[in-house]
């Protein structure tokens, strides 16, 4: 007996000396009215002390509902109907080991309560919306290592501070007071590490950390895992959806889709020569956009120097004004753009790379005239050979630059209006413009929905009833209805899983030769902009650092800024593992 | 930062009030004729009269024949140094009027507002945290034949019952013999054994939408990933319940504070009137009816500071419960 709390559910089974975790046909389902969705269907794995395992797999594999099972904090519907979770618990107050079932446990009981956060501790993908805005990080920090051992609260303050310094963050011992909206993405990340190693945890369970953060600050708080790793010895299983971040730190890989395990294996055999063919698709199109998309013309075809400038930016600022404040001046603006100065040739793709808060989509929403330009101009030269300048439109004319000039977002969920059917979706921007009516419109809509490659039954279905990547399709028919000239992609691709994103990308390719279009491609992901551009233009802090043609900026680029960025980027080769040799860009530097 | 918070938010009362104070002066002379009007034509119903000339006198006298402005920044200087003015029909000053039913109407509000959000927040964290129980349909329902209640509809149906199952009239807030007596703790039990009729029905009506906000609210904060953060520290479910989401959830419901108290206070008035509570509603009814101006004005200055400090009292609330609020 060694821990008082956890006596009950003691299976006595063989399990190999470093495994901490042994989950064995894991079945989790969720009842709805008609039917039962089998989140889970059979999973098995272990986790090993000391090591990595990632759970790759895309959106709906089930890859969450595992991690979300063995703790047993399921929302409802979701229940565990069967399987095995084995946990060697260490008895914290001295003799012995003992190994518990914790599907036997009830998921309000005080047994599962007490090896939550202990024994097994998680971190969550959102770290804004995973603490509470309300109270300190000190407050969730402390409260943690209250609830599992007997330390008043000036103890577990003083341990919560040297947490806080463990995981790299200033002045700890102010930090500890702060509020998390205080914080940036990458610092709440590692308070909320430091809560989960709080009380020594065996397995740490991180369900796609990094997804919702900068590539340099992904590659900082992977650091900081990789290194708490060594020193705590613990296991941890990392979910995530990137192959390239699965190269980068795993030692063990389970591939997960539609709820099964397809394939488990050590991560350099499984990368050398994945065994099934969904492992094998999965490595392909993220291989695949390791590089130039092989349907593009080469890309001194494109930039020839005779190929006409379609639009042009000249100095271009947009300004955030401050807050206004009783009494007192108005609050500093934000400078989201600063004199940005590009052009974008006829027929090419300009790739706007930069980090969050860079003012790429800013500079875009400029572009497409929803917001109007604090200062500098965008010159547009259209089929008609007539420049304009967007200040000077107004009217029907500023109209017709809005037909030309189009946008297409990043969110496939928000950016279309549930209520509408897709076939409206389509037909809005033509019946605004009184493109056309009844019959021709109908057929119209068709055909625009056949370029996207959707059947032309899908107008009468609403948009619920599609997944990410047909979403997406419709809003890129909806970009194109009009004919535009220019179209500018806001993250278009970011919300899609990998295996669909080349999808999308050679479908905007294909339109793009078809169409004779010009693309704004706004992406924070090297990978996509190197595959789908002809020229990258780098912002940083709402400048453009460098500009230049794509293999260029993404092989040697010039700025060390860009090299940083770059050496940040995970790569699909855990034979070549190089986030730990990159180069950081500090300001001094520069 | 709380403190410049709080001057600044007690800084913006001062231009609202006066804002109001224009407003009110103005609806009290919106209606044709003034309190000599109203005066002979009470005058000719019990078949006196009063000749021409000294009406205009009168009028003279009082000031009624100046334009707006003028009648207006004599209302209002006065009532800068605390001198409401004398009311015409009970030739009394307007203060003393009004002072002696503060207290009570003060206790009638708070008690009522103690009771709402007292009840609410319970039945509402409940309400949400289970969700379509028989519990939660239950309150549902009460709460909502509260809401399409009117109060005075409410009140004469409670004083119905009264008579008819105890046989005694509820009315009043006082039983004879406290009547008029000095201050004690009996007097304010027999006080509250009256007044809990009063306070039930204000009650009653707000509850419903209050019940309905904290139950709403809470549903949001509940799929929260915070939630679920402390749910995998390990946490007590009521426990984390209480202490995560429901002190989010809290926001809303404080702020509404501020929005509910004029309807309060607004309804207080009829249901006083239907009651016979000896409190500032009554007084307004009849003042506003013999176009007394001084004392409406008066009245109707009371309950808007009245509104105001409650507005106040919630956005501090607020900023000490929420730190992003503060930090604004």
């Amino acid at each position: 007996m060694s821990d008082p709390r956890l006596p009950r559910a003691t299976v006595n089974a063989a399990l190999p000396e470093d495994v901490i975790l042994d989950v064995r046909n894991l079945r989790t389902y969720f009842p709805t009215r008609t039917h039962v969705v089998k989140a889970v269907d059979d999973v098995s794995f272990q986790l090993r002390r000391g090591r990595t395992t990632c759970i790759v797999g895309e959106s709906g594999s089930g890859k969450s509902i595992t991690a979300r099972s063995i703790l047993q904090i399921l929302d409802a519907p979701g229940q565990i109907e069967g399987g095995v979770i084995r946990l060697r618990s260490t008895g914290r107050d001295a003799q012995g080991e003992s190994i518990v079932d914790l599907t036997s446990l009830h998921p309000r009981s005080r047994a599962i309560r007490a090896i939550r956060g202990r024994d097994i501790a998680m971190i969550f993908q959102e770290p804004m919306s995973s603490l509470s805005p309300v109270h300190t990080i000190g407050d969730q920090i402390i409260e943690t290592i209250r609830l599992h051992e007997p330390v008043s609260k000036s103890e577990a303050r003083t341990r919560a501070i040297e947490l806080l310094r463990r995981c790299e963050i200033r002045d700890p011992d102010i930090a500890v007071d702060r509020y998390t909206f205080e914080f940036s993405g990458g610092m709440r990340q590692r308070a909320m590490i430091a809560m989960a190693l709080s009380c020594n945890p065996q397995v740490l369970i991180a369900d796609e950390p990094t997804t919702a953060l900068d590539v340099t600050t992904q590659a900082e708080i992977l650091d900081l895992m990789r290194e708490l790793q060594t020193s705590y010895g613990m296991a941890i299983m990392f979910i995530t959806h990137d192959m390239g971040v699965v190269a980068e730190i795993a030692d063990d890989v389970v591939v997960m889709r539609h709820g099964k395990v397809v394939e488990t294996g050590e991560v350099n055999a499984l990368f050398a020569d994945p065994q099934h063919a969904y492992t094998k698709k999965l490595l392909d199109s993220v291989i695949k956009l390791e590089r130039r998309a092989d349907i593009k013309p080469a890309e001194a075809a494109i930039l020839g120097a005779d190929t006409p400038t379609i639009l042009a930016v000249r100095d271009l600022s947009v300004t955030f004004p401050g807050q206004a404040r009783f009494l007192r001046k108005p609050a500093p603006g934000v400078h989201a753009v600063r004199q940005v100065s590009l052009e974008l040739k006829k027929g090419e793709s300009l790739g706007i790379v930069g980090e969050s808060g860079s003012g790429k989509t800013t500079l875009g929403r400029a572009i497409a005239s929803v917001r109007a330009p604090t200062e500098g101009n965008v010159l547009y030269r259209g089929k008609d050979g007539v420049e304009v300048d967007l200040a000077d439109l107004n009217g029907p004319a500023l109209q017709a630059y809005r037909r030309r000039v189009r946008m297409i977002f990043q969110d496939p969920y928000g950016s279309l209006n549930p209520r509408m059917t897709v076939g409206q979706i389509v037909a809005e921007p033509l019946r605004n413009n009184n493109v056309a009516t009844g019959a021709a419109l109908r057929a119209r809509v068709a055909d625009l929905l056949e370029q996207v490659g959707l059947p032309a039954e899908v107008m009468e279905r609403y948009p619920h009833a599609f997944s990410g990547g047909q979403r997406q399709r419709v809003g890129i028919a909806r970009a194109i209805a009009l004919e535009p000239e220019v179209v500018i992609c806001d993250e278009a691709t970011s919300a899609l899983d990998v295996s669909i994103r080349s999808q999308v990308l050679d479908l905007l390719i294909e339109l793009q030769k078809k169409l004779d279009l010009s693309f704004i491609f706004i992406a924070h992901d090297i990978g996509v902009v190197r595959y789908f551009c002809d020229r990258v233009a780098v912002m940083r802090l709402g400048e453009v650092v460098e500009l230049g043609p794509a293999s260029q900026v993404c092989s040697a680029p010039e700025h060390p800024y860009t090299k940083a960025l770059l050496s940040a980027v995970p790569h699909p080769d855990p034979t070549a593992r190089s986030m730990h040799l990159r180069t950081r860009y500090s300001e001094e530097a520069s | 930062m709380l403190l410049s918070y709080i001057v600044r938010r007690v800084l913006w009362t001062i231009p609202f009030l006066f804002a109001v104070s224009v407003v009110v002066f103005a609806l009290i002379q919106a209606p044709p004729g003034d309190y000599l009007t109203t005066f002979v034509a009470k005058l000719a119903e019990s078949d006196e009269s009063i000749d021409q000339a000294t009406i205009e006198v009168l009028r003279e006298r009082y000031g009624l024949n100046e334009p707006f402005l003028v009648q207006y920044w004599k209302w209002i200087s006065n009532l800068v140094q605390g001198d409401f003015g004398q009311s015409f029909e009970w030739n009394q000053p307007v203060w003393e009027l009004i002072a002696s039913r503060i207290p009570l109407t003060i206790t009638l509000m708070l008690s009522t507002f103690v009771f709402a959000w007292g009840v609410a927040l319970p039945i509402g964290i409940y309400s949400a945290v289970r969700k379509y129980s028989i519990g939660d349909y239950f309150f549902t329902t009460i709460g909502f034949i509260g809401l399409a209640m009117p109060n005075f509809l409410l009140a004469l149906v409670m004083l119905y019952i009264g008579v008819k199952v105890w046989g005694v009239h509820m009315g009043g807030l006082f039983s004879d013999e406290f009547e008029g007596a000095p201050w004690s703790v009996a007097k304010v039990i027999d006080m509250y054994s009256h007044m809990w009729i009063g306070i039930i029905v204000l009650g009653t009506a707000i509850l419903a939408s209050l019940i309905r906000i904290m139950r709403a609210n809470l549903l949001d904060e509940l799929s929260k990933p915070y939630v679920t953060t402390a749910r995998a520290k390990g946490m007590s479910e009521w426990r984390l319940i209480l202490k995560y989401p429901v002190r989010i959830a809290l926001n809303p419901f404080i702020s509404i504070i501020g929005l509910y108290f004029p309807a309060l206070i607004s309804g207080a008035v009829v249901t006083a009137v239907v009651l016979g509570y000896p409190t500032l509603g009554p007084l307004m009814l009849q003042s506003l009816l013999a176009q007394d101006m001084y004392l409406a004005g008066g009245i109707l200055m009371i309950l808007c500071g009245l509104t105001v400090f409650g507005m106040l009292i919630s956005d501090i609330l607020l900023a000490i419960l929420d730190p992003r609020v503060r930090y604004e």
